[in-house]
């Protein structure tokens, strides 16, 4: 199968495509420098992504706090993440850098917290 | 007597934020004024990574970003108040300005030297895009949206249709499908998406499927939007009759650009560039009235917020300039213009004296482009470049100093 890819990795985005046979990458073309080869047989072999929500706040000035994975997960394990984001509840305050969960899903990344939440 | 400042910066945003500290460290009395409840600006709501790359060297999610000069703005000692709403400027000279601005405390006069207005921008609404039909529920702009799903933790609708493929549409494209909602479509008057390559990638990565060359023109409903109606453009952006067909969702995403928001500014007299929407400054970031200097979206509107600080701090610079000459010192003023293919630019005035950095875009994707400065005989070569991406191009004082009068800028085949 043939996967078309606009490079992200610097302003020329490239038109990169990648050919996957039986789950291996067999060609790639379009790039025009080794980092974008790289990243495009990532993206197409495993996806990473950086996750942020926000999570309920017990007692908060605001009812949420905004949080991030600190490492990129694998983009299909996100519905899941989400799903235990969506559980949590914490108490305020929170401090920036918090963190919220220790390895959830053994994800290997911890959630974060990006903002103050104050208590009231 | 009345207090009395040699800042006063309107707006708590990254522009404000960062204008507010320089000039706290360059030695002036400065007083930073904000009419949300907290520091910050929109960045709190912006949860997602891409921010600070350039000024911190690392990438941060909205609220890091504005957190860090949070607290730096505590550490150097600026003064500021938050649910503050500036409501006049009054200009009796160079350096004397008036400030009235209402807070729970009541209404208020002070004093400033100078203003650096970093305000921000607003969103364009649906009427401003044409769109008819029922007056419902389950229209808002991204950023509300955007306010209520991470500020308050309200989902405001499950089935979107989003207007608009810029950053922030593109963005609360991926917070509403994270969310478990569905967008069923995002909408693109222009034949090319609107936002940065790296967010455009969200729509593949949610199989969201992106109409270009498309338009909303009709929302219909009882109590909530039920159904929207959307026809194919032609080149000159004129619907092509019998191509209109209906998207069933209870919710319309407007995300159709910022306006600079200028509405004090403009009641002082200050000039207005129709291109950017944003105020006629020189490179000191100061407008048509002596000592009243504009920074960040208030000023044109910035695609990283990396440029939304250093134009805040370019502007506190400014500041410090007028108020140790009574002015902003300069010979001659070189005119800036934009010629073919740049659609808005700013500064608009170069003195010669110092380098200065050009912020520009293009008016439609380039490839193999040639950005020409003929007066100056300045060629900068690109292998491509998009309306979505701001352009900071870096002259050099002696560059400015060859022109006679004016320096144009376009954007040209190579
Ligand atoms: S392939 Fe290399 S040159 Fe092309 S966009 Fe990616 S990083 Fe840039």
């Amino acid at each position: 199968m043939r996967h078309r890819l606009t490079c992200i990795v610097c302003p020329l985005g490239c038109l990169i495509e990648v050919e996957v046979e039986n789950d291996r990458v067999t060609e790639v073309i379009g790039y025009k420098c080794p980092r974008g080869r790289d990243w495009a047989i990532n993206e197409i072999i495993n996806p990473k992504r950086i996750v942020m929500s926000v999570v309920k706040v017990k007692n908060g000035k605001l009812p949420t706090v905004s949080v991030k994975t600190t490492k990129p997960i694998p983009k299909e394990k996100i519905p899941e993440l989400m799903k235990v984001l969506a559980q949590i509840e914490i108490k305020a305050p929170v401090r920036v850098g918090q963190v919220i969960l220790e390895n959830p899903l053994d994800l290997e990344t911890k959630i974060v917290a990006t903002r103050d939440v104050e208590s009231v | 007597m009345m207090e009395s400042y040699d800042v006063i910066v309107i707006g708590g945003g990254p522009a404000g934020l960062a204008a507010a500290v320089k000039a706290k460290e360059l030695g002036l009395e400065t007083l930073l004024l904000d009419e949300n409840e907290f520091l910050g600006g929109i960045l709190p709501q912006c949860i997602h990574p891409g921010f600070g790359i350039h000024y911190f060297k690392e990438e941060l999610t909205g609220p890091e970003f504005a957190h860090r000069f949070i607290e730096k703005i505590k550490d150097v000692g600026v003064r500021y108040q938050t649910s503050t709403y500036v409501l006049n400027i009054e200009n009796y000279s160079d350096l004397e300005k008036k400030i009235v601005f209402s807070s729970p405390k009541g209404i208020k006069e002070v004093w400033t030297k100078t203003v650096i207005y970093a305000a921000g921008a607003r969103e364009r609404h649906a009427f401003e895009i044409g769109i008819v039909g029922d007056r419902v529920a389950g229209i808002y702009t991204a950023g509300e949206a955007q306010t209520l799903m991470d500020i308050y933790g309200i989902m405001p609708g499950k089935e979107i249709v989003i207007v608009g493929s810029g950053d922030v549409g593109l963005i609360m494209a991926r917070r509403f499908a994270l969310e478990g909602a569905k967008v069923k479509a995002v909408i693109e008057l222009m034949p090319y998406p609107g936002g940065l390559a790296r967010n455009v990638m969200i729509l593949r990565d949610f199989n969201i499927p992106l109409y270009l060359s498309h338009k909303v023109v009709e929302v219909r409903g009882r109590a909530r939007v039920e159904k929207i109606k959307v026809v194919k453009v032609d080149e000159n952006l004129k619907e092509i009759p019998k191509s209109e067909f209906w998207i069933d969702a209870d919710t319309l995403l407007i995300s159709a650009g910022l306006v600079p928001n200028v509405k004090l500014l403009q009641r002082i007299g200050v000039e207005i560039d129709p291109s950017t929407g944003g105020p006629i400054v020189n490179e000191l970031l100061e407008t048509t009235v002596p000592g009243i200097f504009v920074a960040g979206n208030a000023l044109l509107i910035n695609d990283l917020v990396d440029y939304v600080a250093e134009q805040g701090e370019l502007a506190a610079f400014g500041a410090k300039e007028f108020i140790e000459n009574e002015g902003i010192p300069s010979k001659r003023w070189i005119k800036l213009e934009n010629g073919q293919n740049i659609r808005l630019l700013a500064p608009h005035y170069l003195s010669g004296e110092r380098d200065v950095y050009v912020y520009a875009r293009v008016s439609t994707p380039m490839e193999n482009v040639k950005i020409v400065f003929p007066e100056i005989k300045k060629e900068l070569r690109f292998p491509i470049l998009r309306p979505a991406e701001m352009l900071r191009i870096r002259l050099r004082a002696e560059e400015i100093r060859r022109a006679e009068k004016k320096i144009t800028m376009e954007a040209i085949p190579q």
